[in-house]
């Protein structure tokens, strides 16, 4: 059952943060823009140096080789970039993946990258990354720029991936609408500070209003 | 290599010469096309400088010693290292952005040298200076080229792909995974020049080297025997040298932890 700790991190004047995510939550995180709720995310997923530490059930990044690291804790940036031709040749070491799950065409894989629109680079992206089976994840606004029903799809394909794995969520959003759907706690970074915005949240909630 | 029928030329004949490059200045600045003081300056520079080096080496030609041959070894490799530095526009900051260059090169083009002057040549001592100081400054010159093209290539490709390398380390990749196209891109670029050169050797142009021979009265079939050895000789030492400064370059793009450390370039 994976735990993500985070003690004491700090990356340029933001923290010192002290976070703890529990099996199959999602911690929300929100905050002004230039808060550094990206940084933090970044930090966690040691693509920065910082102070302090980020654990995964107890066993910290520093243990293990940075790659092997990134590569449980898995993060979403705001905006993925591709770099092969095609959409296919980016889920090289996952075949067989299922992109109907988010709406698209099962044939999505021979697209060619440079015709994606932003939504559909951005659910592909969500794809990409889970396909790899992170035992964590850091999702930096998922749905930025995608639409109600595609936006609802993405948030019902995470909490299905996090109940299956018991993975830790930490969830970055400006929308508190969504994190109230989809977050346990919300938390906000605010003068390089982090707290608990809401008490955790009615159960009911996790349930939402879309159906597949 | 005798030297036969070699027709010397007087300082006349060079003025001649230099008119040439006078009346393309002129032209230049009739057409306002702004390059007539460049010519002029080049020009001065290519007769000023060779005219040195001619004096230099005949110094150290006449003293026949290893330790004259290393100090000018040195101070070429010095002035490739920062030529190679001065070629990229974003430079590792502070002593890497010399060093990366000029320990490739060092490498490279210094063992390629001796290993002809060696195992090809067979001169006597090793370090003969008419032989080994024309030789390295024909690998140094050309391995310059290609390792200041490909570092330019590698540094410039990480500054503006940035996101791609760091997505790429997000999902789990090493950074030599995350920076495979770009490292293949940079080899691929430095190692072009001479690629060419060998293909057109002999049949598009007659290579420098081979030509100076034959005018100073060389057999041709020695000439281009020569020719021979150097073009390989080079495309060895450029490859080696390219391959080893990408190497050490993606290295230095990374910290221990494997982030990308663009911080580590200047802003050039």
């Amino acid at each position: 059952m994976p735990i993500l700790t985070l003690q004491a991190l700090t990356v340029h004047g933001v923290g010192p943060v002290d976070l703890t995510v529990g099996p199959g939550e999602v911690a929300g995180l929100t905050g002004p823009s230039g808060a550094g709720k990206t940084l933090l995310l970044r930090a966690v997923a040691d693509l920065v140096p910082h102070g302090g530490e980020a654990l995964l059930d107890g066993v910290p990044a520093t243990a293990m080789p940075a790659h092997r690291w990134r590569a449980q804790v898995g993060w979403l940036p705001a905006e993925s970039p591709w770099w092969h031709d095609t959409v296919g040749e980016h889920f090289t070491p996952c075949p067989g993946v299922d992109f109907t799950v988010l709406g698209l065409p099962a044939a999505a894989g021979a697209w060619q990258v440079s015709r994606l629109s932003t939504g559909e680079k951005q659910r592909l992206a969500l794809l990409r990354l889970l396909c790899r089976g992170p035992a964590a994840l850091l999702l930096d606004e998922p749905t930025s720029g995608l639409d109600a029903t595609a936006t609802r799809r993405v948030e019902h394909h995470v909490r299905e991936y996090l109940a299956a794995r018991q993975a830790p969520v930490i969830w970055v959003s400006h929308d508190q609408e969504q994190l109230a759907r989809v977050a346990d706690t919300i938390y906000i970074l605010e003068g390089g500070a982090l707290a608990p915005l809401s008490r955790p949240r009615h159960e009911s909630a996790r349930e939402g209003t879309w159906r597949p | 290599m005798a030297a036969v029928n070699i027709i010397d030329l007087t300082p006349l004949d060079l003025a001649l010469a230099a008119v040439l490059v006078l009346a393309l200045a002129a032209t230049s600045t009739w057409l306002r096309l702004g390059l007539g003081r460049q010519l002029i300056v080049s020009g001065i520079r290519t007769a000023v400088q060779l005219l040195l080096v001619g004096l230099l080496l005949k110094v150290v030609f006449d003293a026949d010693r290893l330790l004259w041959v290393a100090l000018m070894a040195g101070v070429m490799l010095a002035v490739a290292g920062r030529e190679v530095m001065r070629r990229q526009r974003r430079r590792f900051a502070g002593p890497w952005g010399y060093a990366l260059g000029t320990v490739s090169m060092f490498i490279s083009a210094f063992s390629v040298t001796v290993l002809a002057l060696v195992a090809v040549v067979g001169t006597h001592p090793w370090w003969e200076p008419q032989y080994a100081i024309p030789l390295l400054g024909m690998m140094l010159g050309n391995t310059m080229n290609g390792v200041a093209l490909a570092l330019d290539r590698l540094t410039a490709a990480a500054w503006d792909r940035r996101d791609v390398i760091e997505a790429r380390l997000a999902l789990g990749e090493t950074p030599v995974q995350a920076t495979a196209g770009m490292r293949r891109e940079a080899v691929r670029v430095g190692l072009t020049p001479i690629i060419n050169a060998m293909a057109a050797a002999g049949i598009v142009s007659l290579p420098g080297m081979m030509t100076g021979q034959i005018l100073a009265g060389a057999p041709p079939w020695t000439a281009v025997k020569y020719q021979v050895l150097i073009m390989f000789m080079i495309a060895g030492g450029t490859g080696f040298a390219t391959l080893a400064a990408v190497a050490l370059g993606t290295r230095r793009l990374f910290d221990a932890r494997e982030r990308l450390r663009l911080e580590r370039l200047s802003h050039g």
